[in-house]
């Protein structure tokens, strides 16, 4: 540093520029890389504290639960929460989870026009788009199926059957987080899209929530009607929709009554999915041209 | 090979035709690309990035069809948008180093050259602030670092003096220059102020409404004739007669009369006449061609600064 002048902020330092001449990996990498950001965004790393707090507020929760599910066991040798039941316990701070970090990974490169930092790049726009989506899907993933494992090593010390039992306790959690990730997928497919078609976060948040809440109600007052009204409506709400879908593919005995239109909430669940990443691809066809 | 082949391309959206059988060569160097806001720079650069396909014609950069091997391309090209672009909730190292990354950089790599694109621009000391408390010359070299981050073989520019105050012009305008001679990377330069990119660029290709008006050498286009400014406080026109009488050709510009320098003897000539008209010289000075003066047609006007 020169004693004449101190350095400030417009000094152009002569150090000399190097070329690079190392490996450039392809647009495969490149998305790898989006994602890999992404998921790390989703829990706040590589940011400023404030954008940790909530992320760590809700895996904290969860945890707490899935301790609390662990204790109950040990001390009472009684199942409290099981692996299927757990991810709708966890429901509420899963689904605030949803509408905090949804926005977080979409509206910020929307509403900032970073997007044409990344389409300037060996990365195409639908890369973009499945980068964002599957990001979501595996934070909400590792959401829920991180205290479930930890329930697991709970379950495997409690139980008492040796090493059927053992087998028996991993069946069951491989059971808990398959259907994690079928909530994941619903759930991250639907955040993702409502998130990408508002161009503010609040009111991305707000809109998740909404999509949630809002056809909670509509579900109880059809099912009130009554007939096959009852085992129909709840495909219209995302959280019974899921939970329909267990209910057939578990073999679950508790919950909805989808009387003979079990493989229906399996095809609607896929087919909102479909629609879901179709629209969303759509929505990045266009966006920050 | 030049770096960058265009013929006969065209782009006609539904409602306009942004670019129209533009035909142009251009040679590595620094490249001015000049013309009024709408005249088909920013179209004629996402073509170039195969980011939106041509109606008709062909275009090839860096050797490559950037319509067919877009990816490629982009690999190998700096992009540095008008607008705002940057996230202000991220550190700009860690975001230049993101996007290092996505342009095919390993980890290690993209976070030592992320560092030293930020240490080119000027942006050392405060890389690890957070974008959003940059000034808007701090984020223009951000964008700028990330444009560079990953050793592009060119640059494409596109008004990097926006929003900037004239210190900061003329910072950003030296730093383009050395780019392109020092880091010996091609730099493409948009711009609608043909003054400012004039100086440091080695070509200049002119565009208006997606047309081309010309693109030649900065040196082929400064190495005519220089003119002498007269003025007189009394008889301007009696003076023009009097030099136009000795087979001068004779402009007029306000209250200045101008005559090409053809040897040094046209002072004499010039100190003659008025002399002999016995008019109060105010001044006789020597002006040179500026580039802008050298698009004449009436459209490049507002071009013009």
């Amino acid at each position: 540093m020169s004693s004449v002048e101190p350095a400030r902020a417009g000094v152009i330092h002569d150090l000399g520029y190097q070329r690079y001449t190392g490996p450039r990996l392809g647009r495969r990498y490149a998305t790898l890389s989006l994602y890999t950001h992404s998921l790390r965004t989703a829990f706040g790393l590589g940011r400023s504290g404030k954008a940790k707090v909530f992320p760590w507020l809700v895996v904290g929760l969860v945890f707490a639960v899935a301790i609390v599910a662990v204790v109950v066991r040990s001390q009472t040798n009684v199942v409290f929460i099981s692996y299927l039941q757990y991810p709708d316990t966890v429901g509420v701070p899963v689904l605030l989870f949803l509408a905090v970090v949804a926005p977080e990974l979409v509206c910020r490169d929307l509403r900032a026009h970073v997007l044409p930092l990344y389409f300037s790049r060996p990365i195409a726009r639908p890369d973009y788009a499945l980068a964002k989506l599957v990001a979501m899907v595996s934070a909400v993933w590792l959401l829920l199926a991180g205290p479930q494992l930890l329930i697991l090593l709970g379950g495997i010390f409690a139980q008492t059957g040796g090493w059927r039992g053992g087998w028996h306790e991993f069946t069951d959690f491989l059971g808990g987080v398959a259907y994690s990730g079928i909530t994941a997928v619903v759930y991250a497919s639907v955040a993702v899209l409502v998130a990408s078609l508002a161009s503010r976060r609040a009111l991305a948040a707000a809109a998740i929530v909404g999509t949630f809440l809002v056809t909670a109600p509509v579900v109880g007052v059809l099912s009130i009607v009554g007939g096959s009204l009852r085992e129909l409506a709840p495909v219209l709400n995302p959280v019974t929709l899921v939970g329909g879908v267990k209910r057939y593919l578990f073999h679950t005995k508790v919950g909805l009554d989808l009387g003979i239109y079990g493989p229906m909430y399996v095809a609607v669940a896929l087919a909102l999915v479909i629609v879901c990443t179709t629209l969303l691809l759509a929505r990045y066809r266009k966006a920050g041209a | 090979m030049a770096l960058i082949e265009i013929s006969g391309l065209t782009k006609r959206y539904p409602r306009v035709t942004a670019l129209d059988a533009l035909t142009v060569d251009v040679q590595s160097g620094i490249v001015g690309l000049v013309g009024a806001n709408g005249a088909g720079k920013s179209t004629l650069i996402k073509i170039l990035l195969g980011l939106v396909a041509p109606t008709t014609g062909q275009v090839r950069i860096l050797g490559l069809d950037p319509a067919r091997d877009g990816d490629q391309v982009r690999a190998r090209v700096g992009y540095m948008p008008e607008h705002d672009c940057l996230p202000p909730d991220l550190v700009a190292a860690e975001f230049v180093t993101h996007l290092a990354r996505v342009s095919g950089l390993p980890r290690a790599a993209a976070r030592e050259r992320a560092s030293e694109a930020l240490r080119h621009v000027g942006l050392y000391e405060e890389r690890y602030r957070q974008i959003g408390g940059y000034s808007t010359g701090m984020k223009q070299r951000v964008k700028l670092a990330q444009a560079l981050v990953h050793d592009p073989d060119l640059l494409l520019l596109d008004e990097p003096t926006n929003g900037l105050d004239p210190a900061g012009r003329e910072a950003m305008l030296t730093l383009i220059q050395r780019i392109g001679t020092e880091f010996n990377i091609s730099v493409v330069v948009c711009s609608h102020l043909l003054g400012e990119v004039e100086r440091i660029c080695d070509w200049l290709v002119a565009i208006d409404a997606g047309r081309l008006l010309r693109a030649d050498r900065v040196a082929a286009m400064t190495v005519q004739r220089d003119v002498l400014a007269i003025e007189v406080d009394e008889g301007t026109d009696e003076l023009a007669k009097g030099l136009a009488e000795l087979g001068l050709t004779v402009g007029r510009e306000a209250r200045l009369l101008l005559v090409p320098l053809e040897s040094d003897e046209t002072y004499d000539v010039i100190l003659g006449v008025v002399a002999a008209l016995d008019l109060p010289l105010h001044r006789l000075d020597q002006r040179r061609h500026r580039v802008a003066e050298l698009f004449t047609e009436p459209e490049v006007v507002d071009v013009v600064r």
